[in-house]
């Protein structure tokens, strides 16, 4: 259960129900978010906040005095600083409190709620946000135990399911086949035939993994030099890459040729040169450039568009697949993030610190009353009503005052205090 | 007591096998952490049944076909947790460790019959041919392993149907290397154990290259098979998948010459 001095809200819009026409006119750009933190941390009703906006969403985290205020002061804060009407912004707002908002945050960290399912760079948007926030003192106690639970929520995704394993796309797709069939990309090679934007895509890919040499063959000699030159690799004249392609270790073609340029025979003479060394073709070119019984070869693999589109499409049902069992992950992290937040609560703890102090006082007045048998019944019930009064004189004062503080923003301070100092969560 | 560790020793092979089996599937922390702890358990129980069996006998486990098989498991396992050590290849153990079961449950039906050896000199040579040799046929099983795991992921590559053990297992380039590896270290141990087992044959006074149909053959063949993927290799880059076929069948003709001494 949360309090009702310290709830939880999420105000957003997000790829999934804005077009990118809304979203850019709400997004927050870097100047503009830390002059809006400062704003609304300035805010009564606003305890905590943090922006989130990326190109995909618009999303403001906030711990409020009160949930349906603070959603609606939440709304007209986006609208009114971007200088819309609220009115045909509405349909496309989100909120969510408590609970779903914490599900919600460590769904977006763990890139579940990602256009593109499973990718990394979401998680490092949330860092930042958080990372601005903390350091404009936007954010408080239950913020920053928030997003640091959400960080590692996130992780624990990463490492414990398949989300972000798989290739979503066809140069990702690529680069994993060929770290499957060489495992370090290193020390290999990889030859461009024909200079078509995805393979030169695929290439740059190859070469943030490590690849060093390339080689490229075109049927035009200066767009293969041209090309060779930025990816700081060497130029091949068209007709020479057939005698040289046994160099390479991976082959991606994407000519314009109308029929096959590379075959059987031509494939088998460079796998005998290489010593059965593998070789890796990827043809990225319609029609294509490879005939496919090159495939039947050992040591050679041979994958074509529609082969690396396959492995892409089996890729994101895979992630959609993980995506389940993250949720369950996500599902105990929430409950588990709960357990911590009520403990914030004020009330339970004056009970706890109550029960503690009755229960010192009952083991002290009996110890004291077995060397006082001479007391009548009477006595003895003084002696009881005189320490009761005593430990809610005591009491008194502390109870009132940790009331009334944890309803300011350092409450939680407070909070862990008395707990601290009364050791009441051993 | 000899029985209580051993029996101790297949039981955590057993779970270590599951548990290996589990983490192909599902990659939790626990799944690995239990087999690992599985397989250590299951080694130094195992260590204890040769240390007492071998102050009994007052020799090395490596005369009758109980203890060629305990020795060899308990071998294949040491030779496993180095590998794993050095290569960091986590699934390997979905596939030495069910072997490394197999054999030790087998070892079980056995008998536990002790054999006379002879002292001194000869059982030096004795010993020094079967440790090489059993050394040698440790090292195989890891090239086995590595084999089946060679064969899994090319099949899936090449065929393009690309499973969840695709994601799992380790490049084609690792799991070759590591063949060849094993294979490098396995095949000198086992021709010296060869060789040893000569001189051991002429010390006891037989001639030094006894010529026995189910004996000697099937040695020469698997020798053979090893001396082909080894020298092949680098003559004529035989890798990829005829070499992981080759530890295959090289590792069966093993098995196979094993059960043609016990028959």
């Amino acid at each position: 259960m949360m309090s009702t001095e310290s709830n939880l809200v999420l105000v957003g819009v997000s790829h999934k129900a804005t077009p990118v026409e809304i979203r850019e006119k709400l997004a927050f750009n870097q100047v503009k978010l830390k002059a809006s933190l400062e704003h609304l941390v300035r805010c009564p009703e606003i305890v905590e906040n943090i922006i989130l906006s990326t190109c995909n969403r618009v999303e403001i985290y906030a711990r409020v005095e009160n949930s349906d205020n603070g959603i609606q002061l939440l709304k007209d804060f986006i609208c009114d600083y971007h200088a819309l009407s609220r009115g045909s912004l509405d349909q496309y707002f989100y909120s969510y409190r408590d609970n779903q908002a914490i599900e919600h945050l460590f769904r977006v960290s763990a890139s579940l709620d990602s256009m593109i399912l499973g990718e990394a760079q979401i998680l490092g948007q949330v860092k930042d946000a958080y990372s601005t926030a903390r350091d404009l003192s936007s954010t408080g106690l239950v913020l920053n135990q928030l997003f640091e639970k959400a960080f590692n929520v996130a992780k624990k995704v990463r490492e414990e399911t398949g989300i972000s394993e798989r290739g979503v796309s066809i140069s990702s797709a690529a680069v994993e086949l060929a770290k499957k069939i060489f495992e370090d990309l290193e020390n290999h090679s990889v030859m461009l035939v024909g200079t078509g934007e995805m393979a030169e895509l695929a290439a740059k890919h190859l070469i943030s993994y490590g690849v060093k040499t390339v080689y490229v063959a075109s049927r035009t000699y200066e767009r293969a030099a041209s090309l060779a030159q930025s990816l700081n690799g060497c130029a091949l004249d068209f007709e020479s890459f057939k005698e040289e392609i046994y160099r390479a270790d991976i082959v991606i073609t994407s000519t314009a040729a109308p029929t096959f340029i590379i075959h059987k025979k031509m494939i088998e003479r460079a796998i005998h040169k290489r010593k059965n060394k593998p070789i890796f073709l990827i043809d990225i070119a319609v029609p294509r450039d490879i005939a496919p019984e090159v495939n039947e070869l050992e040591n050679v693999y041979l994958y074509d568009i529609d082969d690396l589109q396959n492995v892409v499409n089996a890729n994101m049902e895979e992630r959609q697949k993980e995506a389940e069992s993250a949720m369950e992950i996500i599902k105990q992290e929430v409950t588990k993030f709960n357990d911590w937040f009520s403990t914030l609560d004020a009330v339970p703890t004056i009970i706890e610190m109550r029960n503690r102090a009755e229960e010192m006082r009952k083991n002290e007045v009996e110890k004291a009353l077995k060397n006082l048998a001479h007391l009548s019944a009477d006595d003895q019930k003084i002696i009881h009503q005189l320490t009761q009064s005593l430990i809610n004189k005591i009491l008194h004062k502390p109870t009132i005052n940790l009331k009334k503080k944890t309803q300011s923003k350092d409450g939680h301070v407070y909070l862990q205090a008395i707990r601290h100092l009364f050791h009441l969560d051993d | 007591m000899d029985k209580v560790s051993f029996h101790l020793s297949l039981l955590s092979y057993l779970v270590a096998s599951l548990s290996y089996f589990i983490y192909l599937a599902y990659r939790g922390p626990l799944v690995s952490t239990l087999a690992k702890w599985a397989v250590t358990f299951g080694l130094v129980c195992q260590t204890v049944t040769i240390g007492i069996r071998s102050s009994q006998t007052g020799h090395g486990p490596y005369t009758t076909s109980f203890e060629v098989a305990l020795f060899l498991s308990w071998l294949m396992v040491v030779v496993y947790i180095l590998t794993e050590w050095k290569y960091k290849i986590r699934d390997l153990g979905a596939f030495v460790i069910p072997l490394v079961f197999v054999v030790l449950l087998f070892s079980a039906f056995l008998s536990k019959d002790t054999t006379f050896v002879p002292e001194s000199e000869i059982r030096f040579w004795l010993t020094m041919h079967r440790t090489l040799s059993i050394t040698g046929y440790a090292a195989f099983s890891i090239a086995f392993a590595a084999g089946i795991m060679y064969l899994i992921q090319e099949h899936q590559v090449k065929t393009k149907k690309l499973g969840i053990m695709y994601f799992r297992m380790p490049s084609l380039e690792v799991l070759d290397n590591l063949n060849f590896k094993v294979i490098t270290v396995g095949f000198p141990l086992f021709t010296l154990g060869f060789m040893t087992g000569s001189i051991w044959n002429t010390e006891m006074n037989l001639p030094f290259f006894s010529w026995d149909i189910t004996r000697t053959l099937p040695l020469v063949v698997t020798w053979s098979i090893y001396c082909l993927i080894f020298f092949g290799r680098m003559a004529v880059g035989l890798r990829g998948k005829k070499a992981a076929q080759g530890a295959i069948f090289g590792f069966i003709t093993v098995i196979g010459t094993y059960f043609l001494h016990i028959l």
